[in-house]
């Protein structure tokens, strides 16, 4: 008897078997999974049903895909390539069943999920907006092993097969049926009727183009490889991001020969899948998991959030939850205050959401409202005007005596701490503070921060309702810049530091780049914009006993702001920034990388020993989300551990005997255990 | 046959809202007809102390919805957010729709069939359609008949200049197809008929216009909430109104309707206008129940008809008879609105309502009734300055002529419009002092 799979065979003599893994949301390819697979096969084939349809018995969707768990660390590439033979030879005997077989494809139908559903004759989606179908496996350091890369080529022509398998992307239901992907789609109402019609009938084999056939021939391959490894270079780092690139050469290699595909898949995979860079990105995936189930500590559901502060991130904040389904309203002094937010709100909702129709209905969801009618009413308050202890001590008092008791209270602030502004509070406990990063719409993280007054299941509240709106939680204590700036600052510092040594700002970003970093720390700077930088950095440097350098001060002095006024460390036209390539005579110092990034690892102990974040695996997962840090290293923390903590000890020892005490190792050093 | 007044339950006015009036330009406007009503009634619903749901219904009046705007009244309940269990439905009396709305609203709160009713008007002229003539649609359904290159050619030969002619709805719909005359034609009727002149119909114009400005000015229409464009445009106040208005300057625009010696004037006529204006209607039992503040009270209501030549003396003939049901005459009223279609057809009605012929042959009033003091009607400037969104103007009267009444210390209001093709439609209104 099986625990996941379920077989039933109808009165037409079709047998439907249903996926539905136990002690489990939502369908993974585990390992008991597939030995039950394996044992239905066996009776499957004495039975000889007319035909055989996979379907899921989860609401979320067919298969999310492998069982990302049994990849961690540990496993050795022996064992995971025989693991992939076995998968390898499972997928075959579907694929040589002497009867039609069918996937019914609904929700998500990733990775693995997606290889099994290939491995059927014949592959039906039901249309709908949370139908997606992917290869997620470069995400992960990997590509996919389980046969998708034979039977993707051959089902949907190489170049988009390799598009899909380099950039990870979902296709929807009816992308997926343009591409060929899928046979048919219908709605759900449809769906079962379609699968019991197409398993009798098979509908007609899809052509290749000759554009695909030709490109998956030799000389094909010869031409089109090195274009995509071009534009996978545009990018990833070939050195950060091994997988992408295995995969093109993988495909350029074997593409014309399905059983070279097959070998070469099981010990490339498997290769990439024991590597530091699968490794820390399987380990950043489940930190996210992580970040995520911080949201299912209370229940919550908040359906109406009311923004103060029409400003960008305010507005952005607004747009945001409305765009995620909440009735927002959006308050400022006056009416013409709020324009900008709406029509940047307007914007996001085209992009993101395209439909008119749904276009509309977010912006429906979006009320301006100047006189502020949405207090009384909503679940959540955000404040995010300006920065000034009086104004904000004010709002939320009139916050206070208007809102429901069980509403949330929230500041959107990076610099006045919660326990000041919830002094004029009856009930100082109310107070959380929710920050966000700009741009609202890229950023995953919201600091949730919780002040010394602030009432202890409220942290969850606040976690709960920022998985509402699909963003990722992280709890924090409240002291000058949280987390993410706070270990963020220090290495812009001392970037803008080299500037004033003399190193070129072109440099001193390449060598960011270089190390994994999304963007320099210069460009970075100008982006914020640089009277922002030295807003903060004058708050937090007497308190973190930090320099600001020179090179700062001046640009702000000459009201040279960065992006957002045209200029600052670079020049920009047009809002695109004008980067001047590095004279290839210049050497620039040889702890240029070290200094940037030695200052980010210290301010990480430090915030450790301060109890700013609870512990190690946390801070890892706030600086990756936060600030983009290097994925693939696995976070500053997981830096620090893979590089031996007495060596980057005692390298941070070198770099203060060589530049200062900005390089004192923290105390918290100390309390560091090796892994 | 004289009907009573709605007997069985008060019937409330508790909250509305309007949008700015937007003047139309010639090309379609930032907003549909359910944009602007969704503008003017999500702020009026976020203030209330219910949830959009807890409506018993939804009543706007509307001419011609877009062709995505079928019951335009559902869609913006769905869209303000009433969920799927509100109903809600179109009322269409031409320019009255507004008021119809409201008059449905109320009835169903006296009859004991609804409790909470949002109603209003909307109108989107700058978005009203134009149109293929018959013979083009009868065209295009032989062409897509015909299938051989041969038949294609021969329907093609048959294309004919006239086929192109486009119908612009706009203007058929300010048409009176029976009669045969616009509306401004119908004004041009009464102007002959009771000999108003040209410069008695432009002073009557600018009056409109400083009238508005002072209301502006003296912050007297906090009914309007801003409204925003997609692309960030902001709407605050009626963009119709020109505060450099003078008769002088109305004499020098050309003859609109009878061309080219008519009286009736583009500025001397109501303006082609989008906007919305929506009122929340309750019970007492719902007033108590949500503790809802009463702006004032529907007394009364009446519809008359006439001749659609005439079709602007729409309002004598339902302000009288409404007057004489509830046995009051003109001096229990303290402000009325009578909407300015027309400067002349307001002016034909305050000579109509004088006169003891009129009065007893065409109304069935014994006595004629005194003249409304000009400081007592549309006191804040009516549709010649503030325009007319003809789905919308009843409900804005009623909602000003309860802020009027309440600004202004006074107890009795009348709002009346006439309605082309030969009707009247009027309302009495109360505030508590």
């Amino acid at each position: 008897m099986s625990k996941h799979w379920h077989l039933e065979t109808d009165q037409h003599g079709i047998s439907w078997l249903h996926f539905d893994h136990a002690d489990s949301p939502v369908n993974i390819l585990s390992q008991q999974a597939f030995a039950e697979l394996a044992e239905c096969l066996d009776e499957l084939e004495a039975l000889q049903p007319k035909g055989l349809i996979f379907i899921s018995d989860k609401s979320s969707g067919f298969i999310a895909g492998a069982d990302v768990n049994s990849f961690r660390s540990g496993m050795r590439q022996r064992e995971a390539e025989e693991h992939i033979h076995g998968v390898h030879e499972l997928f075959a005997r579907i694929e040589s069943l002497d009867f039609p077989t069918l996937a019914l494809i609904h929700g998500f139908c990733l990775g693995g999920g997606l290889e099994l559903a290939l491995s059927c004759n014949i592959r039906i989606a039901q249309d709908d907006p949370s139908t997606r179908l992917a290869f997620p496996e470069v995400r992960l350091g990997i590509f996919p092993g389980y046969g998708g890369t034979v039977r993707s080529i051959r089902r949907i022509g190489a170049l988009p097969a390799m598009q899909m398998m380099l950039s990870g992307r979902g296709v929807s239901a009816r992308q997926a049926k343009k591409m060929g992907l899928v046979d048919q789609i219908a709605p759900q109402r449809q769906i079962k009727a379609l699968a019991s019609q197409l398993i009798r009938k098979a509908p007609k084999a899809r052509r290749q183009t000759v554009l695909n056939r030709l490109a998956n021939s030799l000389p094909g391959r010869m031409i089109a490889a090195p274009y995509l490894r071009r534009e996978t270079a545009k990018h990833a780092n070939k050195d950060h991001y091994p997988a992408p690139f295995a995969l093109i050469d993988h495909w350029q290699k074997h593409g014309g020969d399905a059983g070279a595909m097959y070998r070469s898949e099981a010990s490339e995979v498997s290769r990439l899948l024991i590597g530091s860079t699968a490794q820390n990105l399987i380990r950043v995936f489940f930190l996210q998991e992580r970040l995520k189930s911080l949201g299912g500590k209370q229940d919550f559901h908040p359906r109406h959030v009311h923004v103060v502060g029409g400003g960008i991130m305010g507005g952005d904040i607004a747009a945001w939850c409305a765009l995620k389904g909440m009735q927002v309203t959006l308050q400022d002094r006056e009416a013409k205050f709020l324009t900008r937010a709406i029509s940047r709100a307007h914007g996001l909702f085209s992009r993101k959401l395209r439909k008119p129709r749904l276009v509309n209905a977010a912006m429906d969801r979006l009320m301006p409202d100047p006189k502020g009618y949405g207090i009384a009413k909503a679940d959540v308050a955000i404040e995010a005007i300006f920065e000034d202890i009086q104004a904000k001590q004010q709002l939320f008092k009139q916050l206070e005596s208007e809102m429901r008791p069980d509403a949330l209270l929230a500041t959107n602030t990076s610099s006045i701490p919660l326990e000041t502004i919830s002094e004029v509070l009856n009930d100082p406990a109310r107070l959380i503070g929710l920050h966000f990063f700009n741009p609202v719409a890229k950023m995953q993280l919201v600091e949730v921060v919780h002040g010394q007054q602030t009432s202890a299941d409220l942290i969850h509240k606040g976690a709960a309702f920022v998985r509402c709106i699909d963003r990722l939680p992280l709890p924090v204590k409240s002291s000058p810049g949280f987390l993410v700036n706070r270990i963020l600052m220090p290495y812009l510092l001392e970037a803008i530091k080299l500037i004033d040594e003399g190193v070129p700002a072109p440099a001193i970003d390449q060598a960011a780049v270089e190390f994994g970093m999304p963007m320099g720390p210069v460009e970075l700077a100008d982006a914020v914009g640089l009277d922002i930088c030295l807003a903060v950095a004058e708050k937090l440097a007497p308190l973190f006993d930090l320099e600001i350098p020179n090179q700062l001060k001046q640009q702000v002095a000459a009201q040279h702001l960065g992006k957002k006024s045209g200029q600052g460390f670079y020049a920009y036209e047009k809002g695109r920034i004008r980067k001047e390539k590095v004279n290839s005579s210049y050497t620039p110092p040889e702890d240029l990388t070290d200094r940037m990034i030695f200052r980010l690892l210290n301010e990480s102990v430090a915030c450790l020993r301060e109890g700013v974040i609870e512990d190690e695996d946390l801070l890892d997962a706030g600086v990756i989300f936060g600030t983009g840090f290097a994925p693939f290293r696995g976070g500053p923390m997981h830096t620090i551990h893979s590089g031996g903590l007495d060596t980057q000890r005692h390298q941070l020892e070198l770099l203060e005997k060589r530049h200062g005490n900005q390089f004192h190792p923290d105390d918290g050093w100390a309390k560091l255990r090796g892994v | 046959m004289v009907k009573d007044r709605y007997v069985a339950r008060n019937v409330f006015v508790v909250d509305g809202s309007r949008t700015p009036f937007l003047k139309a330009r010639g090309k379609p406007g930032p907003f549909r007809a359910s944009d602007l009503a969704v503008s003017a009634a999500r702020p009026l619903l976020t203030r209330q102390t219910f949830a959009a749901t807890e409506l018993d219904e939804v009543i706007v009046g509307c001419i011609a919805p877009g062709p995505d705007e079928a019951n335009i009244a559902r869609i913006i309940a769905l869209r303000l957010g009433c969920g799927d269990k509100v109903p809600a439905w179109t009322v269409q009396r031409n320019c009255a729709s507004g008021l119809q709305a409201i008059d449905s609203a109320a009835l169903d709160i006296a009859s004991g069939r609804a409790d909470l009713v949002l109603a209003g008007g909307t109108e989107s002229m700058s978005h009203h359609p134009i149109l293929l003539n018959q013979a083009m649609v009868a065209w295009l359904a032989d062409w897509n008949r015909a299938k051989s290159v041969a038949a294609k050619s021969r329907q093609l030969a048959a294309l004919r200049p006239q086929h192109l002619q486009l119908v612009i709805a706009l203007l058929r719909g300010l048409t009176d197809p029976l009669a045969g005359l616009t509306m401004g034609q119908t004004a041009e009727k009464l102007a002959w008929r009771f000999q108003i002149d040209r410069a008695a119909m432009d002073h009557f114009a600018v009056r409109s216009h400083q009238k508005l400005a002072e209301a502006i000015d003296a912050g007297r229409l906090d009914e309007i909430e801003p409204i925003y464009s997609n692309n960030g445009d902001l709407f605050e106040t009626d963009d119709g109104l020109r505060r450099d208005s003078s008769v002088e300057k109305l004499a020098n625009l050309k003859p609109a309707f009878d061309r080219p010696v008519g009286k009736v004037t583009a500025g001397n006529s109501a303006q082609i206008t989008d906007g919305a204006a929506m009122l929340l209607l309750a019970s007492e039992e719902a007033v108590e129940k949500h503790n809802l503040p009463v702006l004032g009270q529907v007394i009364d209501s009446q519809w008359s008809a006439l001749d659609p030549t005439q079709m602007g003396l729409g309002p004598v003939h339902a302000m009288g008879s409404l007057l004489q049901r509830q046995q009051m005459d003109g001096e229990a009223i303290d402000y009325w609105e009578i909407n300015e279609a027309f400067a002349a057809q307001v002016l034909a009605c305050q000579t109509a309502w004088q006169d003891q012929d009129y009065m007893q042959q065409e109304v069935g009033l014994e006595q004629p009734l005194s003249a409304i003091p000009e400081e007592h009607l549309n006191v804040d400037g009516g549709a010649i300055s503030i325009g007319h969104p003809v789905g919308a103007s009843g409900a804005r009267l009623v909602l000003h002529l309860l802020k009027t009444l309440q600004q202004r210390g006074a107890t009795r209001g009348m709002a009346s419009l006439c309605i082309g093709g030969g009707q009247g439609g009027a309302m009495l209104l109360e505030v508590a002092k």
